[in-house]
């Protein structure tokens, strides 16, 4: 956090001060730019204060348990009895999926304990970003694309697309859970007998299409967004010059969306990597859709250090994730909006 | 100079905040109760009661009526949500912060355990002491850790089985006996027996009863999983036996509690385990198939009624209560008869005073009483350890793999013991 507003508010002076605000040029200007910028600390203070407090301290507590171990049962007494210093045992025992022996080593986790479930678990929600991401991407700039268009009763649309995206996971889930359900709607429609919670690749469809059906609005919007950035002459022109529709989508549309589009998949991949809620309650995490966040739920029952530990590896996990996005598919959160407003001026 | 500057406002916020969020920290692991349990027990004035979400409005009464007869140590009620799960953790919350305020604390079955290992809980003897010797005794085994108990026994829960009165001349008293009868099932085209198989606590409740019923056991005496035995075999094959055959039907594996019912009361099922409420929604419910045919009787078991799993909750006082003398006594309020009887006519509540299971008017108000009373007294709860969140994994993952055929029911128990065993290894 420290480090993304020392940028931020050194380039406030720099790029708007001198030019906007009409500062005489001379002896004060270097006085004046050193006090806005003390000033302007000031004023980020209280912020700087309150993200420490419910982010920057939770995070390091959270790190610092992960290098402690559970408590263990004192067998004399039956009571706990604190765990001590770890090292760096939680975090090899999740990536090694090692458990606790009897005779006090450790071994390798046996089915029917969370340890056994890490790299399913990643592999799970991986393979849940990767589909859902894919399939809201498709879904989404089709829609979008619909909804750029004028038409009759066009806002209607475009309200009505907001609904599931409105509606709050839990229920959403719920909702699904009905439809899914044996005797429910899913299988009277199509007059099947699929036990959608009840098998390996029902149970991940059943999850892929709610989560689907819940978050394209969220894309589409966001897509919508940056299909209204293009001005309507650049297609005008190309039109002109005899483009296709499909040269019109693939050589203009597609590059100058680029910018949200990267933005808005990263939004997505970045919450799709913490799916928690819509597996939790329609599957309980069985037929191999448990991901990394209910893994972590499971696990604070049972133990919060290893618990600290799994949520730092998942931690991790997203962060290099969204490096990797911003490094090296150029989805870049902070240019993209120095860029619209350069292009608005 | 320049950044010197800028960087003191935001370095000070900085600091302040890890220093006011460090004082809110404390706690984190685990505290031995042992100095906190002795201290305010003869400690005397107004308590809170916590709780889950009060339904059927009978908790506010009762505290209505003790309030009036004690102004000076009034309770208040602190309602938590209706989500278990939540309760629990909410629960681990307040008492990991030492927190004095949550003075009296209703108490999962399952959790007494853990609790008490954590040093939470008062132990309930020597001046905090409460005669129990009018309760059901699988109530306050349920309450007890390591031979002391640490809660109230509040209000209790057994499997019924539910059958149709007009396809089943006889009730089942054993398992064999009920497999026997899935003939009538198919001739009418339904399903013969369900529980609750989808992955999830329900799952413990029924692979516990299946084990239990069958003469095994989860847990031995001492704690340790005790899964190797021919009598868990027996009663986990029992189960995938049914299953594969299709005498358990193969939606069974998506059924919760509530699924369980709506297909009983379609009349798309012989027999039926499942908790008292049923009995209410399947006579009054306009849907329903089965008002006039329902029949209720206990869990089959190997050659008498089986072992079902208990549930309900217990009444505990925190050790970090400065109110002790008073949280005694409420918890004696709350195990009177008449109170009990409140919770029975009000909320639908199974009383653990033995002597009203046979109270008439009661019975003629709930006519699952004296099946009720045979389920809870031949209960076992569920594995009563510390290590219960892990050991009820370890028991759904494994069960469920057995009842869909992914595994061999040796494979399922082996894999059951050896997760068990890792968990309680912990250090």
């Amino acid at each position: 956090m420290a480090t993304e507003v020392g940028p931020t508010s050194v380039k406030a002076p720099a790029s708007g001060g001198a030019p906007i605000h009409h500062a005489p040029k001379g002896v004060g200007e270097d006085n004046r730019i050193a006090t806005q910028g003390r000033w302007a600390a000031w004023l980020l203070a209280p912020t700087i204060l309150a993200l420490s407090v419910v982010i920057v301290y939770p995070i390091i507590t959270a790190i610092v348990m992960s290098f402690q171990k559970d408590a263990g049962l004192d067998p004399a007494t039956g009571l706990f009895v604190e765990g001590g210093p770890a090292g760096f045992s939680n975090y090899y025992n999740w990536i090694f999926q090692q458990c606790p022996a009897p005779d006090g080593g450790t071994v390798d986790c046996p089915p029917g304990t969370l340890g056994a479930q890490f790299w399913s678990a990643t592999g799970t929600t991986f393979f849940f970003t990767i589909v859902t991401v894919g399939l809201e991407t498709v879904l989404g700039f089709w829609m979008a694309v619909i909804m750029a268009r004028a038409f009759k009763g066009r806002s209607l649309v475009r309200a009505a697309v907001l609904v599931p995206w409105a509606i709050p996971t839990a229920v959403t889930a719920k909702l699904w859970l009905f439809i899914f359900a044996f005797e429910g709607i899913g299988n009277k429609l199509f007059n099947t007998t699929v036990l959608w919670t009840g098998s390996e690749w029902p149970a991940r469809w059943a999850v892929i299409i709610a989560d689907v059906w819940k978050t394209t609005p969220f894309m589409a919007l966001l897509i919508l967004a940056g299909l209204q950035m293009i001005p309507a002459e650049v297609y005008e022109a190309a039109k002109v010059d005899g483009a296709s529709a499909w040269q019109r989508f693939r050589m203009i549309t597609l590059p100058l969306v680029k910018p949200a589009l990267m933005v808005a998949i990263l939004f997505r991949t970045l919450d799709a990597l913490r799916m928690f809620d819509l597996p939790y309650i329609l599957t309980g995490g069985a037929n191999n859709t448990t991901t990394l966040s209910i893994l972590v739920i499971n696990q604070i029952r049972q133990g919060f250090n290893a618990a600290a530990a799994l949520s730092t590896i998942t931690f991790i996990i997203i962060f290099l994730v969204a490096f990797i996005f911003v490094r090296f598919l150029g989805a870049n959160v902070v240019e993209q909006q120095t860029g619209a407003g350069k292009g608005k001026k | 100079m320049k950044t010197r500057n800028f960087l003191l406002p935001v370095a000070t916020a900085g600091i302040l905040a890890i220093t006011l969020s460090a004082c809110g920290g404390g706690g984190g692991g685990t505290t031995s109760g042992s100095d906190a349990a002795s201290q305010g027990l003869d400690g005397r004035g107004p308590i809170t009661y916590v709780q889950g979400k009060d339904n059927s409005n009978v908790v506010r009464p009762l505290i209505d009526k003790w309030n009036a007869a004690h102004p000076n140590e009034k309770v208040t009620f602190k309602e938590q949500t209706d989500q278990a799960d939540q309760q629990h953790d909410d629960l681990v919350q307040h008492f990991q912060a030492k927190d004095p305020g949550y003075d009296v604390a209703s108490v999962d079955v399952v959790w007494t355990a853990e609790f008490a290992a954590k040093g939470w809980l008062q132990p309930l003897k020597d001046k905090m002491a409460l005669d129990t010797s009018a309760m059901l005794k699988p109530t306050v085994d349920a309450a007890s850790y390591k031979g002391t108990l640490y809660a109230a026994p509040e209000s209790s829960d057994g499997g019924i089985l539910y059958y149709r009165k007009d396809l089943v001349p006889t009730p089942p008293k054993t398992w064999d006996e009920m497999m026997s009868m899935c003939s009538i099932a198919k001739t009418n085209n339904i399903g013969c027996y369900s529980g609750q198989f989808k992955k999830y606590e329900g799952l413990t409740v029924n692979a516990s009863e299946a084990i239990n019923s069958a003469g095994g056991a989860v847990l031995d005496a001492n704690g340790k999983p005790n899964l190797l035995t021919a009598e868990a075999k027996a009663g986990m094959a029992n189960l995938t036996k049914a299953y594969a055959n299709g005498d358990i039907p193969k939606e069974a594996i998506t059924f919760q509690e509530e699924e369980s019912r709506q297909a009983f009361q379609d009349g798309k099922l012989l027999f039926l385990r499942n908790w008292p409420y049923v009995y209410n929604l399947a006579t009054t419910e306009g849907s329903s198939k089965v008002k006039d045919v329902l029949g209720m009787t206990a869990l089959p078991g190997k050659d008498g009624p089986g072992a079902s799993s208990l549930g309900g909750h217990s009444a505990a006082v925190s050790v970090y209560s400065k109110n002790k003398a008073t949280a005694l006594d409420f918890l004696k309020f709350l195990t009177t008869e008449e109170t009990q009887k409140f919770f029975a006519t009000q909320g639908s509540l199974a009383p653990v005073i033995g002597t009203l299971y046979d109270d008439k008017e009661l019975v003629a108000k709930l006519p699952y009483l004296p099946v009720l009373k045979t389920s809870i007294e031949n209960a076992v709860p569920r594995p009563v350890t510390p290590f219960y969140p892990a050991v009820t994994k370890a028991i759904q993952e494994n069960a469920y793999s057995a009842i869909k055929g992914e595994k061999t029911v040796d494979a399922a128990l082996s894999d059951m013991q050896k997760s068990i065993e890792s968990a309680s290894a912990g250090q």
